[in-house]
């Protein structure tokens, strides 16, 4: 008796928390799918009339730029990732295969670096990129994004430690060098590493906004976040808009969510413990 | 949650083997050249990294103390020394006290997150059909963009939203609210919004770690006749203990540097601003980087004593980096 009540309790709970979870998401989709009159007209609970309304989409693409925002995401995502796979692999390497004076220093680095966080830093940090000639350019983020990530150096650190030595040992009595034992021998062993990196990387610099917030302010160079953030401007009052936007923005996450679950869980999972 | 990576040990293990390191070069042919590469190669893969690592996050914090002893506007050539006085304002303005308070909603979000996020946790790791689609469900939101949940939540809770709505079919008319325009309500609505964005990842974390508990403590405590409580209360609890500790620092450093939710949804007014908007405003705004500074550097100090204190309270994990 006690059993199937306790039962029953534990799957109640779980559909009031999915209700809580998607009710919010699913009343923006709707409200994607409505005419401007209709929005207005009708209540956020009903359905829209015509479910292939797709209109406010292509506003959205085109008129407020959302097309463009997806391009320069892209960009400043392949630049960052490239840069950031260089140099969590390269430290790892380095500090990982050798031996050298300095290096518990460089650890300590590293390791008091995990303790700031960005946002503290940002007053500051925001005079040096300025002093660089870098404010409004698309390579304040990238070098932000590359330079400050300690999350995938220790990613690729604690990697690099379940590849043999001896892999590098034979290289080199081949007569490789170093430069190419890394690109040669290393780089392709972690990649199951950098296919983490890549992904929670990918996520994070794609929903980053306090960053591109404060560097970029040429409206042909925003990415995602704050393209979407401009439509509260102009568009404020159109709801079904900014509605279509939003779910713009949700679906490549989602259809990235459904095809990489687990890597996804454990991405995040080994990040935010690092 | 696995083994520290190597040389993580401490800085004394490191310099150990620096030390033989040294000494075994040393007795190897002094000066050859592939000897001296060798010995030159880490320094060249680090150069980039260590100088990026210098450059924007430790440049960045030593010149923030510096500022904050200044009355610098960010544009002139001359920083006046002014002492502490940026630090005597951020605790006697009432505009920037107030916002010390604001981040105790966030806080106490921050123990809803974990207490739900245990309870999901916990449930999804017993026998539940259709775990993964309630596993996937609770965690998505973790991944939207910020703005587009603050836009999502503005739509939600906008008088005639979906809130107001489905409390009224519910006949609970009584307690709608000006859900973010209401003074008196806004930070709890903001915080509610944290909740709803943050704790997924809190849970996956929490079910992490419970899975991870070795299953043949559950079948030693079955037979000696546990109920799921005691089994709650005397395995999975103390298990995860090192966890719940991360989740707490997470969840404490993340409510004083509060900036995305507010922002977007009320942009810091009806009494919504957090620390991090109005350190914001003062640097970029208002150009006074000195007190913007000085409030950064005490913000990143709470940080950091918060960690500290999670350290202190549970030895046990040492192996958080």
């Amino acid at each position: 008796m006690t059993r199937t009540l306790g039962t029953t309790a534990k799957y109640v709970s779980l559909v009031v928390g999915a209700i809580f979870t998607l009710l919010p998401l699913g009343l923006i989709f709707f409200g994607s799918l409505k005419t401007n009159q209709e929005f207005l007209s009708t209540g956020p609970l009903d359905l829209p009339q015509d479910w292939f309304n797709f209109a406010n989409y292509t506003e959205a693409f085109t008129r407020a730029g959302m097309g463009m925002a997806f391009f320069n995401t892209v960009i400043i995502f392949a630049a960052a990732i490239v840069g950031t796979v260089f140099i969590g692999a390269g430290t790892a390497y380095a500090l990982d295969r050798f031996r050298f004076r300095g290096r518990g220093l460089v650890l300590v680095l590293f390791l008091l670096a995990t303790l700031v966080p960005g946002v503290t830093t940002q007053v500051a940090t925001f005079q040096i990129i300025n002093g660089l000639g870098l404010y409004g350019s698309r390579w304040a983020l990238i070098l932000l994004y590359m330079g400050t990530d300690i999350v995938s150096v220790y990613i690729f650190l604690q990697f690099m430690h379940s590849i043999p030595k001896s892999l590098d040992e034979a290289a080199m009595i081949e007569g490789a060098g170093h430069l190419r034992i890394f690109l040669q021998i290393i780089l392709p062993n972690l990649k199951p590493a950098i296919a983490t990196v890549v992904i929670i990387k990918g996520i994070g610099i794609y929903n980053e906004f306090f960053l591109p917030f404060l560097y970029i302010n040429d409206p042909d160079k925003l990415p995602i976040s704050t393209a979407l953030f401009k439509f509260k401007g102009p568009y404020g009052s159109n709801w079904e808009l900014i509605s279509a936007g939003v779910v713009i923005t949700i679906i490549p996450i989602l259809v990235l969510f459904l095809f990489l679950q687990r890597y996804i869980y454990n991405g995040f999972t080994s990040g935010a413990t690092k | 949650m696995t083994t520290a990576p190597t040389g993580l040990s401490g800085p004394s293990g490191a310099a150990a083997e620096q030390v033989t390191a040294a000494r075994a070069s040393r007795k190897g042919g002094t000066g050859r050249g592939p000897a001296r590469l060798r010995k030159l190669t880490p320094y060249l893969f680090l150069i980039v990294p260590v100088g990026l690592l210098l450059l924007l996050t430790y440049l960045p914090v030593v010149n923030m103390f510096w500022y904050s002893v200044t009355d610098w506007d960010g544009l002139d050539k001359v920083k006046n020394f002014v002492g502490f006085d940026n630090y005597v304002e951020t605790f006697t303005d009432p505009q920037t006290v107030r916002v010390f308070y604001v981040s105790l909603y966030y806080i106490v979000g921050s123990f809803v997150q974990m207490a739900l996020a245990l309870y999901f946790a916990t449930i999804l790791s017993f026998k539940v059909r259709f775990k993964n689609m309630w596993k996937g469900i609770l965690f998505f939101p973790y991944l939207i963009n910020g703005v587009a949940i603050g836009l999502i939540f503005l739509n939600f809770l906008k008088p005639g939203g979906g809130l107001d709505t489905v409390l009224m079919k519910a006949g609970l008319d009584g307690l709608i609210h000006q859900w973010t325009g209401d003074p008196n309500i806004a930070n709890y609505a903001l915080a509610g919004v944290s909740v709803w964005r943050y704790t997924g990842l809190t849970f996956v974390m929490f079910l992490g770690a419970i899975q991870s508990i070795n299953s043949d403590i559950y079948e030693a405590a079955a037979l000696d006749g546990a109920t799921r409580w005691h089994e709650f209360w005397h395995i999975i609890l103390p298990s995860i203990r090192p966890i719940v500790g991360l989740a707490f620092i997470l969840g404490i450093s993340g409510s004083l540097s509060v900036f995305e939710i507010p922002y977007v949804m009320t942009g810091g007014s009806n009494g919504t601003e957090t620390f991090v908007i109005r350190t914001v405003w003062m640097a970029f705004n208002r150009n006074m980087v000195g007190l913007a500074s000085a409030m950064a550097v005490v913000l990143l100090v709470f940080v950091l004593l918060v960690t500290w204190l999670q350290r202190k309270l549970i030895p046990e994990e040492v192996d958080l980096t």
